[in-house]
């Protein structure tokens, strides 16, 4: 589904991703573990589109297309969501309103037709009651005054509404409690298929318990410096990505 | 072929060109070729010679270079706009400008002086409004036409809102206005329709000293809108308008604007209109009303302060305001609430954006008379910016004259970011869609004020305008 070779990433003048290379197939869970500043978002933003990074060198193929050389939201509309870690503040502008534009413009994309309001608030209510969030939620400015576990889940909700086939989920579980990140890991399980691929960005295993990563890569200075399975996160959680880096 | 043409159409309307400059001779003159009656010549040189005492205001945060005044034509003849053949004629930055501000064929040809059939000429669309605003008892008409047919009206409330010295620019326009509107509405009579400058019959051509007069009898109401969000082209440099509305005994009058005036070169700032407006309304009579609504996104500078005058017992004066500068543009604009009965109310929304090398500032005053009791002014003043070589300014003044009234203001800065911007595309939304989001966000409690077509096409103009601004 998405192929990344050999990714040299820089912002304001300081390399941050070192030369990326990791491929995901459909199915498939990935979990990116690593220390602070290792260049984790990096990767979720510049996958996605973020034009304050700049790509110095490698490729990334998704569906066999260049993704490098396309603009953010057309990234979205082939299918790839990026859960931010801060998801920021749009005053004046409801959520509704928003994620309604962002879908129509989606099926536009697709050829398909837009969904009347109508029908777009019954799919809002059914995805909202399954992340267990109030109906007034619906009418507040996107993100304002949110606090940081709603936030989250409002980026789950998203994700639901839009339905991509691939996601980056840049620390959706930091600053949630146990209640909400049973519920945003639900929704993540529930969002996820045959079809479609994950790519969960944490810097714990508290999530991985909910949601089960086929493949987990440790990122440590820009590089992936060891992949494996499940039992790795579990050994990081034991031992520390210290052990790690001076291995 | 063409140039020679050209040549000799400028030339028929240079015959009817008054020598460049102002002086009294000048002055006796214009009036006299426009067959005035003589309280308006007295009125223009009694404006003439305050002028001369006068000093070009300089407390504004703008940087006005020089005027030549006596470098201006203060008269010609009407000018009729030299007609381009065909469409492919047109700048083409102004065609993909009205495309994707989505207005039609026909009428994009209008406002780019392309000729249009006889069935779409704007005079046969004028004329049909004109029949239902007749049969109504409503007034819309160019000033020239008004000194001919309402004298007695021009006599008793020409300057009686804004008095011929109140400020420099004000008494050049009352010495040499050359033209605009005047609108009467008769006691108890709601228009039946928006007027709109546009529909104004006689008069293409809005001119550089431009003179509007609104007159709503107790009881009716009218709302005005003057502009349009396509981009206006005029070789004039300096525009002082004067506008003057009067609103009696439970009388509404909602005035609104779009100005889009040619604003320079967004890279070397040079060029542009120079635009010095004085705006206000009495609110005379008791309950009655008086609101100000404008988008300004266009001119090179821009010095404007629609007000109202709250005499009336129970008056309610309001002003919502975008002002969107990018470029080299700088805008000093606000308002003035002066109360004076009792129990007035007034309410101020202010939204500035400034974007590039610009310069944004709302002034305002609000002043409550010590014998305007349990009056009540709220003042809401937001400001964004976008980039960092932009700046913005507020300079509110308050003056509370008694102890049972009450003012609050509150005021906001914020930054329309790069972050923003990628977190509504990474949804899926264009560049484009997504700055008219966030501007949307943004400017909504003001635009809804508005007609809704033009509040639609205003938010794409300021959209538009702040493309080459973000990112």
């Amino acid at each position: 589904m998405i192929e990344i070779l050999d990714l040299v990433v820089q912002k304001e003048g300081r390399v941050i991703l070192q030369g990326v290379t990791l491929t995901i197939m459909q199915g498939e869970i990935h979990a990116m573990m690593g220390p602070n500043g290792a260049g984790k978002s990096t990767l979720a933003k510049v996958l996605a589109g973020d034009p304050t990074y700049e790509v110095l060198r490698g490729s990334v193929q998704f569906y066999g297309e260049d993704l490098l050389e396309k603009e953010p939201e057309e990234r979205a509309h082939l299918g790839l969501f990026l859960g931010f870690q801060y998801p920021v503040e749009i005053p004046g502008i409801s959520n509704e309103l928003f994620l309604h534009t962002a879908l129509n413009e989606k099926r536009a994309f697709q050829g398909k037709i837009p969904l009347s309001m109508e029908e777009f608030r019954a799919l809002l209510i059914k995805h909202m009651k399954q992340m267990e969030m109030q109906e007034e939620f619906a009418a507040r400015n996107i993100n304002e005054g949110f606090s940081g576990g709603e936030k989250k889940r409002n980026e789950i909700l998203q994700m639901a509404i839009l339905d991509p086939s691939f996601c980056l989920l840049d620390e959706t579980d930091s600053g949630l409690d146990i209640d909400a990140m049973k519920v945003v890991a639900a929704g993540v399980r529930s969002f996820m298929n045959q079809d479609k691929a994950l790519l969960l960005i944490t810097h714990y295993q508290r999530l991985l318990d909910y949601i089960r990563p086929d493949f987990v890569h440790v990122l440590v200075d820009g590089k992936i410096v060891q992949s494996g399975d499940a039992s790795l996160a579990l050994s990081l959680e034991k031992f520390g990505y210290e052990a790690l880096c001076k291995a | 072929m063409f140039t020679e043409y050209k040549h000799g159409f400028v030339t028929d309307i240079d015959t009817e060109r008054f020598p460049c400059g102002i002086n009294e001779e000048i002055v006796r003159e214009l009036s006299w070729k426009k067959k005035e009656p003589p309280f308006l010549l007295e009125f223009r040189l009694k404006a003439y010679h305050l002028w001369k005492e006068l000093q070009a205001p300089s407390w504004a945060q703008l940087q006005i270079p020089p005027i030549d005044f006596q470098s201006i034509c203060y008269y010609s003849a009407p000018k009729v706009k030299q007609k381009l053949d065909r469409m492919d004629l047109v700048d083409p930055e102004l065609l993909k400008t009205f495309e994707r501000l989505g207005i039609p064929l026909e009428e994009q040809k209008r406002l780019a002086n392309v000729a249009v059939d006889v069935v779409f000429d704007s005079v046969s669309l004028g004329t049909t409004f004109q029949k239902t605003l007749q049969e109504a008892g409503v007034v819309l008409c160019s000033m020239t036409e008004a000194v001919e047919k309402y004298a007695e009206l021009l006599e008793q409330y020409l300057g009686s809102v804004v008095p011929i010295g109140d400020n420099f620019f004000a008494a050049l326009n009352s010495a040499v206005f050359s033209d605009g509107s005047f609108v009467y509405i008769p006691k108890g009579v709601k228009s039946p329709m928006e007027l709109s400058t546009y529909f104004r019959i006689n008069d293409k051509i809005s001119g550089q000293f431009e003179r509007t007069l609104i007159i709503a009898e107790e009881d009716s109401y009218v709302s005005y809108l003057e502009g349009c969000t396509a981009p206006s082209y005029d070789t004039n440099q300096l525009h002082a308008a004067v506008v003057e509305l009067v609103a009696k005994d439970r009388a509404e009058i909602k005035y609104a604007t779009v100005q889009n005036w040619y604003a320079g070169d967004p890279k070397t700032g040079k060029g542009g209109i120079w635009n010095f407006v004085t705006k206000r309304g009495r609110c005379q009579g008791v309950q009655s009303k008086i609101s100000w609504t404008q988008v300004e996104a266009g001119a090179a500078i821009t010095w404007k302060y629609p007000s109202c005058i709250l005499q009336g017992d129970q008056s309610i004066g309001a002003f919502y305001s975008v002002a969107l500068t990018n470029g080299y543009m700088q805008a000093d604009t606000g308002t003035k609430m002066i109360h004076l009965g009792k129990n007035t109310k007034s309410t101020i929304l202010v939204k500035g954006i400034s974007a590039d090398y610009s310069s944004n500032t709302y002034r305002g005053l609000v002043k409550i008379a010590p014998k305007a009791a349990g009056s009540r002014n709220y003042t809401q003043c937001d400001s964004m910016l976008i980039q960092d070589r932009c700046s913005a300014h507020t300079f509110p003044t308050i003056e509370v004259g008694n102890g049972s009234s009450q003012v609050e203001h509150e005021a906001s800065t914020s930054k329309i970011s790069e972050e923003q911007l990628f977190y509504l595309q990474a949804r899926g939304l264009s560049k484009e869609k997504a700055i008219q989001m966030i501007l949307h966000g943004f400017c909504r409690e003001v635009l809804q004020e508005m007609p809704l077509e033009f509040a639609v096409e205003a938010e794409k103009l300021l959209a538009i305008k702040l493309e080459h601004s973000v990112g």
